[in-house]
């Protein structure tokens, strides 16, 4: 979860050994308690659990409920879905099968965990593509009834993994979920395909057993979702409560789980993914800032889910706009700032690169915007569900000409919120359009959030010119370079703006070379001003020493633990994390020299490594793996040992 | 006539203006003999008649030697990209209902690296006035074929001849389903201001072809059909209510022959004038406005006049409705429920 909400002081103070699922008996300190059917409940710290099916068996809906189910109990959690571009492969197939993690602990985590300690298997298919990734001695429910010829076939087994012993090195509990589900909705009016869609509730059921979760939210949702459709309704509450009663009457399970609830900071929390926190920030920001919020879109994956949000908060005040294109959609946004509106696009990679002009020409008039690019993995489509850190270069350079503007990346799913209205905050102070890189993983990703109070919050208003003594559109303020916002119907002050070059003050059109340079120089300060007004870069750790492991945007997690780690074992290691990649903060260079080596991971093949270097004549440390998926904790880790060995 | 709503921006004070109060302080500079003077002398002329404050107007414009006319404009301009002048409108409008918004645009502008601006623009009724300076060559750049340029037209780019069939600019508007589709031409002052006039009134989607010559690079594109002595007998006039006829002595007409056009001269066979199509601009169905914006010489009178002009909902009153709606149905913004969201829980 979000560092600065964290209660756990950021000391390097031993951390004792993780109780986790795998731990037969459980390790030392396990509680071991009795609870209901004289089951053993053993607490756990953390777990991380996959669920896997088909892309037709609703697993993203499991894993968001069981997640609600956990988020309210008071873990803390992060969650990650894995789903396939397809929206229905062919059913029982390798490419169609879904995945969601969701790890969940006592204390604070970061990431969705590296390897899942639990895995629901609801077909042949998804145990195969799965079962790589979970943790030797883990424990697999599967759905045996799914485990026909004709499913092993399609999943490539020559024979059946649960009964050739190839499992072996595994806990296997097998239910046949699909037989016990369709004879708990006997008797309701339902096609035998319908009483199949139900089953992934069943599966649910049995996890908030195994977990001892509250079947509440789920039940609450049920009632919301399908309150008019009292069949449907029915079903998936009987198919819960079938699952949740098959636990504890079944002796196929010797243990349940506890993790007890997290020492979060107090206030009032909910569960956000990347998206939701970035869409829920913009329009806090055009709260701040008193200004109507329009958000023009283009829908590409996986950055759509801001315009549904968005397109619901219509009594807000916020207008949504489905453009026709891309450039359409920036062009939208930057008319909407013209008339003193939050002017907002949001895209990804492949739709960045068609903005690319509109964005030249929002430098140029200097409007402010902000543009999300939510990253996923390239080039060209690319892997368009998987993430990736790999468009950096095009947001700091990728227009024509010397076109400088600021890039934020927020760190964590919930840290989207505040990196937003900074991302404001910034472009209303400055007159200037922001990119902000987001990415699939973050997009996606959810922990829980501390929601704040708006007191908390700053104040983004700035004042539109009215003034005509002494108006020039292109004066600018001496502290900030900001020129000022004049908005079409404020009498007396008709001019004229556009993408051709201006007269420094006057703002005419202008060939003038001495005036060219001389406004392509303010432009880059302007922007390079905003370093003064920035939060310096915090260090996680000592302040000097063997290593630094420097990181942006949704690396944090994985680096953060890994760095965690490293201090429980006595290593001089320390973290910082970049939220500005332009301008950085002013601290950063002496930062990134007051260490014998700067490790800089990233899922790209060097991005910010080469701007560390040329800026700061550092001889930085890569470690880039370009998969379309997040960096495994351990990765880190042995990276960094690794590095600290060679010293 | 029912298009004539009023823009909101005319519920301001009424105010006096004239042509001058509409002119910048920059000389304009396009060729010397230009079409463009034209069109923007009669645009200064006719903006007083909207009886709305130069702060509340704006022109957006595009790349091209159009791409001028804002700065020309003593109101709100802005100068933006090739092509792309009708996503800016769309956003201005989006959060600017109050304005009144003009888009200036040219062949290559707005049907070739702009087509697919435009047609959104059109379908989505965004309340704005697109005036398309129609020269068939690309001016600026210094005389290439454009997407209007005629089959065989030698250019630059196309010295032994273009083989591209051109657009017919009229029926791109009216696919996209324009709320007004209106041709003039720049050589007839007082018939640029009435079309302008009328696009400035109406409220939605107006699509303007202004039929202008590049007297540099394309000199002469329409003088076969607009010169003086055979204007009448080779263009035709719309107006709303009356029937079709054109010619020196307004003796010959259009009338439908199964589905297809024909010119009939009255008196000859038994013809009336009653046999004479007669214009309906305010037709739901376009058969016959698809047909008008089809027709040109040699084979019939260029017509020119408004040829289509439905009054429909703007993209920005249906923007309001759902703002409005939403609000009655949830009640006024409270940003703290939604922060919370569906599912919210306290630690102490």
């Amino acid at each position: 979860m979000l560092v600065r909400y964290a209660s756990v002081p950021a000391s390097a103070a031993p951390i004792p050994p993780v109780r986790r699922l795998r731990d037969p008996g459980g390790s030392p300190g396990s509680v071991t308690t009795t609870k209901g059917h004289d089951v053993p409940v053993q607490e756990l710290d953390r777990v991380t659990i996959r669920f896997a099916g088909d892309s037709g068996d609703g697993m993203q809906l499991t894993g968001t409920q069981f997640t609600r189910a956990t988020a309210v109990f008071g873990n803390d959690i992060s969650t990650l879905p894995d789903y396939p571009a397809e929206i229905r492969a062919p059913a029982g197939s390798l490419p169609g099968v879904s995945g969601f993690q969701i790890s969940f602990s006592s204390s604070d985590i970061h990431t969705p965990g590296d390897a899942p300690d639990v895995l629901v298997a609801m077909n042949p298919a998804a145990l195969r593509t799965n079962l790589k990734d979970l943790v030797p001695g883990g424990a697999i429910i599967v759905n045996s009834d799914a485990f026909t010829p004709p499913n092993l076939a399609k999943a490539g087994y020559a024979s059946n993994p649960l009964g050739d012993g190839s499992l072996k090195p595994y806990m296997v509990f097998e239910i046949p979920v699909s037989t016990l589900n369709a004879r708990a909705l006997e008797g309701l009016d339902m096609t035998s395909k319908q009483v199949d869609l139900t089953k992934n509730f069943f599966a649910l059921g049995v996890m908030f057993w195994l977990f001892e979760r509250s079947m509440e939210s789920t039940l609450r949702w049920i009632e919301e979702k399908f309150g008019g459709r009292a069949i449907i309704a029915e079903a998936n509450r009987r198919a819960l409560n079938a699952g949740y009663a098959f636990g504890e009457t079944t002796e196929i399970f010797h243990t349940r789980y506890l993790v007890p609830a997290a020492l979060l900071a107090p206030g009032t929390y909910r569960n956000v993914t990347g998206n939701e926190a970035t869409a829920l920030g913009c329009v806090v920001a055009s709260a701040l800032a008193d200004r109507p919020l329009v958000y023009a879109s283009y829908p590409i994956t996986p950055a759509s889910e801001i315009l549904h949000q968005l397109s619901g908060y219509k009594s807000h005040g916020v207008k949504t706009f489905q453009a026709e294109d891309e450039i359409a959609a920036i062009g939208a946004a930057i008319g909407a700032s013209y008339g003193g509106a939050l002017g907002l696009t949001g895209t990804s990679g492949p739709g960045m690169a068609l903005k690319a002009e509109m964005l030249g020409l929002a430098v140029m008039v200097e409007l402010p915007l902000v543009v999300v690019n939510v990253q996923r993995a390239g080039p060209s489509t690319g892997m368009p569900t998987k993430t990736e850190q790999a468009d950096l270069f095009q947001a700091l350079y990728g227009r024509n000409g010397e076109s400088p503007l600021p890039v934020v990346a927020p760190a964590s799913p919930a840290e989207c919120f505040d990196m937003a209205i900074e991302a404001w905050r910034i472009a209303l102070k400055y007159m200037t359009p922001v990119v902000y890189l987001s990415d699939a993983l973050l997009a996606n990703g959810t922990e829980p959030w501390r929601i704040p109070e708006l007191e908390e919050l700053p104040d983004l208003r700035v004042p539109d010119r009215t003034e005509r003594a002494g108006f020039l559109p292109y004066d600018r303020d001496p502290e900030t370079l900001a020129r000022p916002w004049v908005v079409p119907g404020t009498p007396g002050l008709e001019h004229r703006i556009g993408g051709l070059e201006k007269l420094d003050g006057l703002g005419t059109v202008s060939y003038d070379p001495d005036n060219h340079h001389r406004m392509s120089l303010l432009r880059a300060e302007k922007v390079a001003r905003i370093a003064r007004d920035i939060a310096p870069l915090e260090v996680f750790g000592p302040p000097q020493g063997d290593l630094l492991i420097l990181g942006w945007g949704s690396t944090y997690g994985a680096i953060r633990s890994a760095v965690e780690r490293l201090q429980a074992r006595g290593k001089k290691v320390a973290h910082a994390h970049l939220r500005h990649l332009h301008p950085f903060p002013s601290n950063t260079g002496e930062v990134v020299r007051s260490y014998r080596t700067v490790l800089i991971p990233e899922i790209n093949l060097g991005q910010l490594r080469t701007v560390i270097r040329a800026e700061f004549l550092v001889d930085a440390v890569g470690f880039n793996l370009v998969r379309g998926k997040p960096f495994a904790i351990s990765e880190i880790e042995i990276k960094a040992e690794q590095l600290l060995g060679d010293l | 006539m029912t298009d004539q709503l009023a823009p909101s921006a005319a519920d301001a004070a009424p105010i006096k203006l004239t042509r001058k109060d509409f002119a910048s302080d920059q000389e304009p500079r396009w060729c010397p003999g230009c079409g463009d003077y034209s069109i923007l002398a009669q645009t200064q002329k006719v903006m007083p008649d909207f009886g709305i404050p130069r702060e509340k107007i704006v022109f957006i414009s595009g790349i091209g030697c159009s791409g001028r006319f804002p700065y020309y404009m003593n109101t709100y301009g802005f100068h933006s990209i090739h092509g792309r002048a009708p996503t800016l409108a769309t956003g201005l409008k989006l959060a600017r209902p109050d304005l009144m918004v003009w888009v200036v645009t040219g062949d290559g502008d707005a049907l070739s690296i702009g087509g697919n601006h435009i047609l959104h623009a059109m379908r989505k009724n965004v309340d704005i006035r697109v005036v398309m300076f129609n020269n068939r060559i690309y001016g600026l750049t210094k005389g290439q074929a454009s997407p209007t340029s005629e089959l065989g037209q030698k250019t630059k780019s196309t010295p032994v001849g273009s083989i591209d069939y051109p657009i017919h600019p009229l029926m791109i508007a009216l696919a996209a389903e324009a709320s007004f589709v209106a041709r003039t031409v720049d050589t007839r002052v007082d018939h640029i201001q009435h079309v302008m006039e009328r696009a400035g009134f109406h409220r939605g989607s107006a699509f303007v072809e202004v039929l202008q010559n590049c007297n540099i690079f394309n000199d002469g594109a329409y003088r076969v059909f607009t010169d003086r002595d055979v204007r009448d007998d080779r263009m035709l006039v719309l107006e709303h209510g009356k029937p079709m006829l054109f010619g020196k002595n307004r003796d010959m007409g259009l009338r439908l022959k199964g589905l297809r056009p024909e010119i009939v001269r009255i008196g000859e066979d038994g013809i009336s004038e009653a046999d004479i199509l007669v214009h309906d601009e305010t037709s739901e169905d376009p058969t016959i406005h698809n047909m008008l914006a089809r027709i040109y010489w040699p084979e019939f009178p260029v017509p020119i006049g408004v040829i289509r002009n439905v009054p429909r909902l703007t993209h920005d009153q249906l923007v309001d409705v759902q703002v409005r709606d939403a609000i009655a149905r949830h009640g006024p913004a409270d940003l703290a429920s939604l922060l919370r969201g569906g599912e919210s829980w306290t630690v102490e």
